[in-house]
């Protein structure tokens, strides 16, 4: 069978613009979390999120290094994310000007959980204030998800599998998740998968208050509001950027010499057939997910090192943490599980491939993330490390990460340490 | 701010090109890098910041900052 390497990353988050300013704040304990910047929060319900700092930010984001002015112009903001991610991939990867025959065997699969949110937005206002005949030549391309894969691809000429998810906060996961598969199928050689987001405007802070997931009683206390475990948690931090990873088939890696991160090993999918946004309170389709992620990689519980959970900061985070207990029976007293969520929000449509990224670094680097702000832990989480606060140097084989999703979809993912 | 400088600084900020490449006889397409798309958002600038009305007819015959310029001087309230 063909096995399915990682062989470059790319980070855009709250904590950094790139892979590893991003880990070091994350390892550091800092927080993203701040008063919204972006819009005027005039009556809303919600004043704070994670933003990807301005480029004049000690660590914040540069749109010009990757992203042409004119495309910046033209898409929204988690395009732009996305196509600087994969392009610090490619270039981790050692991949950017590779050869037409290799290219045909490169594709895209980079999702987003809602898209051009910003934008929908504000050119349904220039509809309704100017008319039809003000509304921008480039709205739908720049608002569409399956865009981020479209640019790249032709911006790097990448002309194999070009594929988009969309499943909520379960994009990133289930992202990297099919790419692996299209590898594994034999359909590419190498495949850029990960996910992207840009949601903070006034109709996406607005929409996710109302529909009581957002934190909105932390207002003057921004980097204490994202709390998973946490007794007085309520409601998650929305967070923005992008993760890319540049999967490769084993053999194909080896014979260029590629530098390999870890061995993408399991993948797990699952439906709750529940309620649109609360979890199954038995967290089966949470069970079921990491379980079937585990059977493929012929592992068992007592293999995994490390769980970067969902664990959004929600009520949902109990029911997540009973199901791995449950999963992991004796296995979990040598586990470690934090929500980086805790530190860079919800990265939505992102969040799976960031965090999956954060698996494959706690490899490299045998340390895992902490939760921040677990002051006092929820009932249910006795036995189970959650990494309270600061990280913590620990032997990591294998990690897996979790992605629940509006809708009821699941999606766990195994990394593991190369072996030959 | 003349009509000229006018529509250079539009030009610049939409196609992200060098100033100095926009001289009067650059074509859109061929020599500033656009495409249909982007003349359609152009003529739209052009439309707003003079506020005179490009018909599609006339939109089409903009081939040049020369023709771009000709067009909003003859037409301009």
């Amino acid at each position: 069978m063909r096995r399915v390497v990682v062989t470059g990353l790319g980070l855009v988050t709250p904590l950094g613009a790139d892979v590893e300013t991003t880990w070091a704040n994350i390892l550091a304990g800092k927080s993203g979390a701040g008063r919204i910047t972006k819009f005027d929060t005039e009556g809303q319900k919600c004043l704070i999120a994670c933003e990807v700092k301005p480029a004049d930010h000690e660590y914040g984001f540069d749109a010009g290094k990757r992203v042409d002015h004119k495309i910046q112009r033209q898409v929204d903001p988690f395009i732009v994310f996305g196509i600087d991610a994969a392009g610090q991939a490619l270039e981790d990867a050692g991949l950017v000007d590779a050869p037409e025959e290799m290219r045909l065997r490169m594709g895209c699969s980079i999702g987003s959980g809602i898209g051009g949110l910003p934008g929908i937005e504000s050119e349904s206002l220039v509809l309704a204030n100017k008319g039809p005949g003000r509304v921008s030549p480039h709205f739908v391309h720049g608002r569409l998800i399956n865009l981020i894969s479209g640019q790249v691809s032709i911006k790097y000429g990448l002309m194999g599998p070009n594929h988009a998810v969309v499943t909520a906060c379960s994009t990133g996961a289930h992202s990297i998740g099919d790419a692996a598969r299209m590898i594994r199928d034999d359909d590419a050689d190498i495949m850029l998968a990960g996910g992207a987001e840009s949601t903070i405007c006034p109709i996406g802070i607005a929409g996710f208050a109302q529909a009581k997931a957002l934190n909105c009683s932390y207002n003057d206390r921004p980097e204490q509001a994202s709390r998973p475990y946490d007794k007085d948690r309520d409601g998650f931090v929305m967070g923005e950027g992008a993760g890319v990873v540049v999967l490769e088939e084993y053999e194909h890696a080896k014979a260029r010499g590629a530098k390999i991160y870890a061995e993408v090993v399991g993948y797990g999918l699952s439906g709750d057939a529940f309620h649109v946004t609360a979890p199954h309170p038995e967290g089966y389709g949470a069970f079921r997910s990491m379980e079937m992620a585990l059977k493929k990689a012929g592992m068992t519980p007592a293999d995994i090192d490390y769980v970067n959970a969902h664990g959004t900061s929600t009520m949902a985070d109990t029911i997540e943490l009973a199901s791995v207990k449950r999963l992991f029976g004796d296995a979990i007293g040598n586990v470690s599980m934090s929500s980086t969520k805790s530190a860079i929000g919800h990265l939505l449509g992102g969040a799976g491939a960031v965090e999956t990224i954060f698996c494959i670094l706690s490899i490299r680097d045998q340390i895992v993330p902490p939760t921040l702000n677990l002051d006092n832990p929820d009932e249910g989480t006795e036995g189970v490390d959650l990494v309270p606060h600061v990280a913590k140097k620990r032997v990591v084989r294998a990690a897996l990460n979790n992605s629940f999703g509006f809708g009821g979809t699941n999606a766990s993912v195994v990394v593991k340490a190369l072996e030959d | 701010m003349s009509i000229q400088e006018q529509v250079k600084k539009i030009v610049v900020e939409h196609l992200g090109v060098e100033e100095d490449k926009v001289v009067p006889e650059a074509s859109f397409i061929d020599d500033l890098g656009a495409d249909s798309l982007d003349i359609v958002e152009l003529v739209m600038a052009f439309e707003e910041e003079f506020g005179v009305e490009i018909p599609d007819d006339a939109a089409e015959k903009i081939a040049t900052v020369n023709d771009a310029i000709a067009f909003i001087e003859a037409n301009k309230a």
